[in-house]
């Protein structure tokens, strides 16, 4: 038992409750009520943690003060004796990053017939991908279709997705289904083969495809397997610090850094997928994060700088159930599965307080309401405020070893820090989780500079102001794959010629013009942790 | 209502460290003023990157786990595991099939297993690798695939198999043998990636893309939640 003689005792509430709460339906929230909480208590809506931005093809627009330092600083290559026509990799279509979407990318990319290299920060898999718990969304059963999911997404998002992304993914994913499969990823299926599904917060059918709770670790180890077998060459531990454009401005490959023995190399192609993943590891507004630990955002610098238009940056996720207690979860994620089957968010008292299956910007709003106003959040040894996520209701309502089978990630991990989550609920609050928007790209993975293509969590413009459990790792499938087309196929038709970094240069002078880059530099590879 | 935290002494690749003992083993490496490059990937015990090995003063035994996944203690010396050479056999799973026959063309070495249940005992998740090995040695790809599913592919079993088993990339050829061939298929799905294909939701979606925003908010307010 980690808990505190003081938390135990608060503990005992929630049991006492618990045997009145087992299969009652708390109310959700009016839409108006939703309007009123997210602009209340969302941090998206508190000023002081955005600036306008000075510089870019978005100047003016507004980001969290964080985007803002690492879009606003100087170049990693200034000073840098570099030989723009010493080539160390030439190829049909680089892909810059080894995640869920830069896999997807470089198989469809191979499969077309071009040559393909990934380019990756750290180990090739080392991505948010891999950390994805709770599902997969696919419309692929009779109660369901993808005009049913596609007003789920919309809604979910605010009504600022755009509609033509939306429609990709939702349309997509059966396929993407179907092709994982293919691939050997195992989902969870009963014995006649029918998939396994659950809801997820803000889906209207049960449509979460899991493969327990390690979806996508299967699906990143998987794709990752696969590009192995292909023979797709790929870099690791090799971010890119700044794209290369040619004499008309086109994506035409990257200059890389190799972490270890700090050479930079250049790497030229006909077409440059970005596919980087999120920023939660630059911590916006102080919240812990759910996050991998290379998303330090170096793709919105090298698109940006670039000159290639976001959508949405301002626009963030706080997952609702990111761990609390003890303070070596501090930020984890806690699966949206968990909530999936019937765990609910209590408050001090063990009284439900928000529906539990709100989206994730709306639960997430509720609980700091919760914590923030009404003062009813549970207090922790480390001095911050949580809720309860009464996990042993769901072993209550679904039967005994439920959890053992549906959420072993979960039980391992609590285990490992000593709280039993089928017997004693779990400790949460609000973590950092995702990044809504990005790099605004076209129904092709396109970004507004040509030759250049972005996807997965880089991208912007298919979840709106919101995105849904389960549709991020099939954004990154149904986007990488998109991407890795149609650049497989735009490669066959330029010739890049007279490689050159001005545009960074540009940008540098544009920044010193305005006084804005504040000895800064970007992108800053990886977060600084050290105490001293 | 703060705690004070107790400070305890550590090694770090033998030099002493002071760090908080609430931290785990990647953020008292950190503390201690490490930014770390190899060695840390999620966090969070998903990815397998931080497999580590340490013993705590005063005792003979190697003890090993998960960075991340681990609290300090005092008195531990800690060494991260950069990288580890594993073979990975390179195949078409459209060319292959779950027999025997061509896993052991793919993983000779899972036969040379010496029972010794070293994989076992050393994994930080604490899966049944030696009896998952000995699935696959009867060709027994479902109950592998069950078994092996949880694999973070650390490294670990790797690390200490006398046989030179690469236990983490046979599960996962087993595992993608399982579903590709043996699991059983859904069958609505195949129908409802045809009827996509055919175009059968194009007019109502286009429907939804053309409708207003008031119309969209009408239509989702008002939808029906299984």
């Amino acid at each position: 038992m980690v808990y505190t003689p003081h938390l135990q005792e608060l503990m005992k509430k929630v049991e006492e409750t618990r045997p009145s709460r087992v299969g009652v339906h708390y109310p959700r929230m009016t839409a108006a009520e939703r309007q009123e909480v997210l602009r209340r208590f969302h941090p998206d809506f508190i000023e002081a943690g955005f600036r306008q931005l000075q510089v870019g093809v978005d100047k003016g627009s507004r980001v969290p003060l964080e985007m803002a330092d690492i879009l606003e600083a100087g170049s990693r290559l200034r000073g840098a004796a570099l030989d723009l026509n010493r080539c160390a990799y030439d190829v049909d279509v680089l892909v810059i990053g080894g995640g869920g979407a830069g896999a997807s990318a470089a198989l469809e990319a191979c499969a077309a017939g071009v040559s393909v290299m990934v380019a990756t920060k750290l180990r090739f898999g080392d991505a948010n991908t891999m950390m994805a718990q709770g599902g997969i969304q696919a419309a692929d059963k009779p109660n369901d279709t993808p005009c049913i999911h596609y007003l789920d997404v919309v809604g979910g998002g605010g009504f600022y997705n755009v509609p033509e992304l939306a429609r990709a993914l939702v349309m997509d994913a059966p396929l993407v289904i179907e092709w994982l499969e293919s691939l050997g990823a195992m989902f969870d299926k009963k014995e006649d083969g029918t998939m396994n599904t659950i809801h997820g917060g803000g889906t209207s059918r049960k449509r979460m495809h899991a493969a327990r709770d390690y979806t996508g670790a299967e699906i990143m180890r998987t794709l990752r397997d696969e590009v192995y077998n292909r023979g797709i060459k790929v870099v690791e531990f090799c971010p890119a610090v700044e794209l290369l454009l040619d004499s008309s401005g086109r994506a035409a490959g990257a200059v890389l850094f190799n972490l270890e023995t700090e050479e930079y190399l250049i790497a030229r192609a006909k077409t440059v997928i970005i596919a980087t993943g999120g920023s939660g590891r630059l911590h916006y507004q102080g919240f812990p994060t759910s996050n991998h630990y290379g998303a330090t955002g170096d793709g919105l610098v090298l698109g940006y700088r670039a000159g290639a238009k976001t959508i949405f940056a301002d626009s963030i996720q706080y997952h609702p159930t990111g761990g609390a207690y003890p303070p070596q979860l501090l930020g984890l994620l806690v699966t949206e599965k968990t909530r999936g089957l019937g765990g609910t968010p209590l408050n001090i008292n063990g009284a439900q307080f928000v529906y539990h299956l709100e989206t994730r910007d709306v639960e997430s709003s509720a609980i700091i309401r919760e914590c923030k106003e009404r003062g009813l959040g549970v207090p922790l040894p480390t001095g911050s405020t949580a809720v309860w996520l009464d996990s042993p209701l769901i072993e209550l309502t679904h039967g005994e070893g439920t959890i053992e089978r549906q959420l072993p990630a979960m039980l391992r991990q609590f285990a490992r820090f000593g709280v039993d989550i089928r017997k004693e609920p779990m400790l949460i609050y609000p973590t950092l989780h995702y990044q809504n928007g990005g790099l605004l790209i076209d129904e092709h993975g396109r970004s507004t500079v040509e030759n250049l293509y972005v996807a997965g969590e880089t991208a912007g413009g298919i979840h709106g102001r919101n995105r849904l459990m389960g549709n991020s790792l099939l954004d990154i499938v149904v986007f990488g794959r998109r991407a890795g087309r149609h650049a497989a196929a735009r490669s066959g038709e330029v010739r890049p010629d007279g490689f050159s970094l001005e545009h960074v240069w540009n940008y540098e002078k544009e920044l010193e013009s305005t006084g804005s880059a504040g000895g800064r530099v970007a992108p800053i590879l990886l977060p600084r942790y050290t105490h001293r | 209502m703060a705690d004070a935290i107790r400070m305890i002494d550590l090694y770090v690749m033998g030099k002493q460290y002071t760090v908080p003992e609430t931290l785990t083993i990647i953020e008292a490496l950190e503390y201690a003023g490490y930014q770390i490059k190899r060695g840390c990937g999620c966090r969070a015990g998903f990815c397998g990157a931080c497999a580590t090995v340490y013993r705590i003063a005063g005792d003979f035994e190697l003890k090993v786990g998960l960075a991340c996944q681990t609290k300090v203690e005092p008195g531990m010396y800690l060494a991260q595991i950069p990288f580890f050479p594993g073979r990975k056999a390179l195949f078409d799973l459209e060319r292959i099939r779950p027999s025997v026959a061509d896993f052991a063309r793919l993983y000779p070495e899972v036969f040379r297993c010496l029972g010794c249940s070293s994989c076992t005992k050393v994994c930080p998740q604490d899966i049944d690798v030696m009896q998952y090995i000995a699935y696959l040695q009867r060709g027994d790809f479902a109950r592998a695939a069950d078994l092996s599913f949880d694999c973070v592919m650390c490294g670990l079993c790797v690390s200490r198999c006398p046989a030179h088993i690469v236990h983490y990339n046979a599960a996962l050829t087993a595992r993608r043998l399982y579903s590709r061939y043996l699991a059983p298929p859904d069958a609505f799905l195949k129908e409802r990636v045809r009827a996509i294909e055919a175009g059968a939701f194009d007019h109502e979606l286009q429907q939804l893309i053309d409708a207003d925003k008031t119309r969209l908010q009408e239509l989702y307010n008002n939808r029906d939640i299984e």
